[in-house]
């Protein structure tokens, strides 16, 4: 879930993601394309409104019932040949698609673009194993030749230039340079092409499960989902316990609705409907099923913030959000960045890393206008603000500060008072004196101010001795 | 219609012009304005940064003020407080006599553009400005209150004021709360996106009505002290101007 490799502190990813004036320059450049065409296939859909409304409500209802309908879905599933598993952690899942991919013998493991991998780790643990799952998804596919993680939802490979593309093809795949688009495409479908046709297992995530035919539904736009979950002997789909919706008919929304507010698509160019397995078609011998819990349940039994199990994953919320345009995915230190995962990883991971990334937000709340399932992401950061106070993750310095600044703002008295002394004493604090060094010694909130703004003095007289004095006219 | 103005801390302290033209301009639509000076802060900068303890202890003292005020509406020349004693009921057990009186006060409190358009339902106040002007849209008004059109129609009838329009959807300034502080670099980056927006207007001035951002953006401007900048002005200011 959290990445070790980095600083545990934000900040200090954040400034080297500001350093790299290419990588930022190219999260910008797409966030801002994503964005426009998104508002442009939402201007051809007045209605959209109400599809948010009833997207948020299936969701809301299915976390309402989920076990019923968790029950529901894995017995029509088996009925349909398909074996249910249940994995409680990542470990768990990891031991699991192990296991049932062992029988899978010799050949290679294709894998399916999916976040539910990414979030247990399966690659490395895959690969500590001796195996050696290829990604199919282009840009995973560029991010694993890479050792990168993904940084964002839907499109993993958006902080890289196609010029960084070529420069991983050529030192990894030792191919000629080039920067052109389908060139590059050309030569990763190359080697993935070879790949499927001895493909002996295939992972996959699962964009919604159908609670009532024990269907999972998962959309793309490569045909390499189609291509992994149906030419390799076995098929394992590891799927989020909250990826449920009730009855196949409620996909019709959320098929339009995903990619509209995902890539602003009408529809992706492939969507594939799984339902069990039929010995007597083409297609897996086998197929599982692996539902993942890995916090969720401790989320759905918090009512308030339950709401951030609704996620359908279209990533809006990143490219919409102003900390996420400058910094990018891999700032965030997670495997979900940007505003949902923001809100999610907390549930997902303990410590102090975790918590921190609530505090990553200016509260802007524009996640919250777009989010096409309605998830209120400004009040789920604050109430996870507050628990981090109450967990004791924040600076003693800010907790001082801020049990004097309440003694201060509860009495007029001391308010006036405050306010006169520091009148009194910002000429020094703001000098270039020896008291101003120490005011502005590198703990103090106002040299993080400083550096790059300037202060503003409090005024000659505020406007409380301006009323009183009766200089304020009409 | 007698109006209790909530200046907030940062127009008391650091900008008390704002709260001198807000008072200007609520008398020149037929106010009779009040201020309690009990009050002190909403409480937001506690609220916002997760010390809920803290910032109930501030908002209590704040609504208790208000609660008594006599005042048919309380005006914030800063659409965050504003919207912050709107989330104040919140902070208050349900049952809480306190919750009740947090309702009673968020109910009577209004942003100022929004209470002179909306409320009062003015939009000329007879002021002069010249120059081209771009309105920032401040997150918390524009999201939490819908402030959008009020401010813009109200820059509309300032006599030789000409309102220019920022290209694309409105994003933040990065000020944040103490976040502009914990993340003083990405706080700074999100400002000089959004100026970069502004500015492709040449605008004379920038027009805001949080005065948060207004600090944000004028420590910057400040900061950077480039020639020919745009000056940062309240809404309140420039509608005070004739």
């Amino acid at each position: 879930m959290l990445d070790p490799a980095q600083s545990p502190e934000f900040r200090a990813r954040a400034l080297t993601a500001l350093a790299n004036k290419n990588q930022s320059a190219a999260v910008a450049r797409a966030t801002s394309t994503i964005s426009d065409r998104r508002d442009l296939a939402l201007e051809e859909v007045p209605e959209w409104q109400e599809w948010r409304e009833r997207a948020r409500l299936i969701k809301a209802h299915v976390l309402e019932n989920l076990d019923t309908y968790l029950e529901q879905f894995e017995s029509n599933a088996k009925r349909r040949g398909v074996t249910v598993h249940w994995a409680r952690n990542a470990q768990e899942a990891i031991d699991l698609i192990f296991d049932i991919g062992k029988r899978a013998g010799s050949g290679a493991i294709v894998k399916a673009k999916s976040m539910a991998t990414e979030e247990i780790g399966l690659n490395h643990a895959l690969e500590a194993k001796g195996w050696e799952p290829l990604e199919t998804d282009l840009g995973e596919r560029i991010l694993q030749l890479d050792g990168q993680m993904p940084s964002h939802i839907v499109a993993p490979a958006l902080h890289l230039s196609r010029d960084d593309v070529a420069d991983i093809f050529v030192r990894e795949l030792g191919v000629d340079r080039t920067n052109d688009p389908s060139e590059l495409t050309a030569i990763a479908r190359r080697v993935l092409r070879t790949s499927f046709a001895k493909a002996a297992l295939g992972i996959s995530g699962a964009n919604f499960g159908v609670a009532e035919t024990g269907s999972i539904l998962v959309l793309e736009n490569e045909g390499n989902i189609r291509l992994s979950t149906s030419l390799p002997k076995i098929h394992i789909s590891l799927m989020g316990i909250e990826k449920l919706v009730p009855r196949f008919e409620d996909l019709a929304l959320y098929l339009r609705l995903l990619p509209r507010s995902g890539t602003g698509q009408r529809l992706t160019v492939y969507q594939s409907m799984i339902t069990g397995v039929d010995p007597s078609q083409e297609g897996p011998e086998e197929m599982h099923i692996v539902l993942l819990d890995n916090g969720r349940s401790g989320l759905l039994a918090q009512p308030d913030d339950r709401q951030t199990l609704q996620c359908i994953r279209c990533g809006a919320c990143q490219n919409v959000c102003p900390v996420y345009r400058a910094v990018g995915g891999h700032a965030y230190g997670a495997v979900y960045g940007g505003p949902i995962g923001a809100i999610l990883t907390p549930h997902l991971s303990d410590g102090p890393q975790a918590a921190e990334l609530p505090y990553a937000s200016s509260l802007c709340a524009a996640c919250r206008d777009v989010c096409p399932v309605k998830i209120d992401i400004p009040k789920s950061l604050l109430r996870l603000r507050a628990k981090a106070v109450k967990d004791g993750h924040r600076g003693r310095l800010e907790k001082v500060g801020f049990r004097a600044w309440a003694r201060t703002m509860e009495r007029q008295g001391r308010y006036e008072r405050a306010m006169r002394s520091g009148r009194m004493f910002q000429g020094v604090v703001l000098s270039d004196g020896a008291a101003g060094k120490v005011a502005r010694s590198p703990m103090t909130p106002l040299k993080a101010w400083m550096t790059e703004r300037a202060p503003r003095r409090l005024a000659k007289k505020s406007f409380r001795e301006l009323w009183k004095e009766g200089l304020i006219d009409g | 219609m007698k109006v209790s103005l909530f200046v907030t801390c940062l127009v008391d302290g650091f900008w008390p012009d704002v709260g001198e033209s807000a008072v200007k301009v609520l008398r020149r639509a037929g106010c009779e304005v009040s201020f309690d000076p009990r009050q002190t802060c909403c409480g937001q900068p506690a609220y916002n940064t997760g010390y809920t303890d803290e910032a109930r202890r501030v908002a209590a003292v704040m609504i208790d003020v208000f609660a008594e005020d006599p005042a048919e509406a309380i005006v914030v020349p800063s659409g965050s407080c504003a919207a912050m004693i709107h989330h104040a009921p919140r902070l208050f057990e349900e049952g809480d006599p306190r919750r009740a009186k947090a309702e009673s006060v968020a109910a009577r409190t209004h942003e100022f553009s929004s209470f002179l358009v909306d409320t009062l339902q003015v939009v000329d106040l007879d002021a002069k400005f010249s120059g081209r002007a771009v309105w920032h849209d401040a997150c918390h008004g524009l999201r939490e209150l819908g402030v959008k059109d009020q401010p813009r129609a109200l820059l509309r009838k300032v006599d030789g004021l000409e309102l220019v329009e920022a290209k694309g959807e409105p994003t933040c300034c990065g000020f944040g709360g103490t976040f502009s502080v914990k993340q003083p670099e990405v706080s700074v980056a999100m400002l000089d996106t959004r100026m970069a927006v502004l500015e492709e207007t040449a605008p004379d001035v920038i027009v805001s009505s949080d005065v948060s951002c207004l600090m944000q953006i004028d420590g910057r401007v400040t900061k950077e002290a480039k020639p020919g900048a745009p000056r940062i002005m309240h809404l309140a200011e420039v509608l005070a101007s004739r």
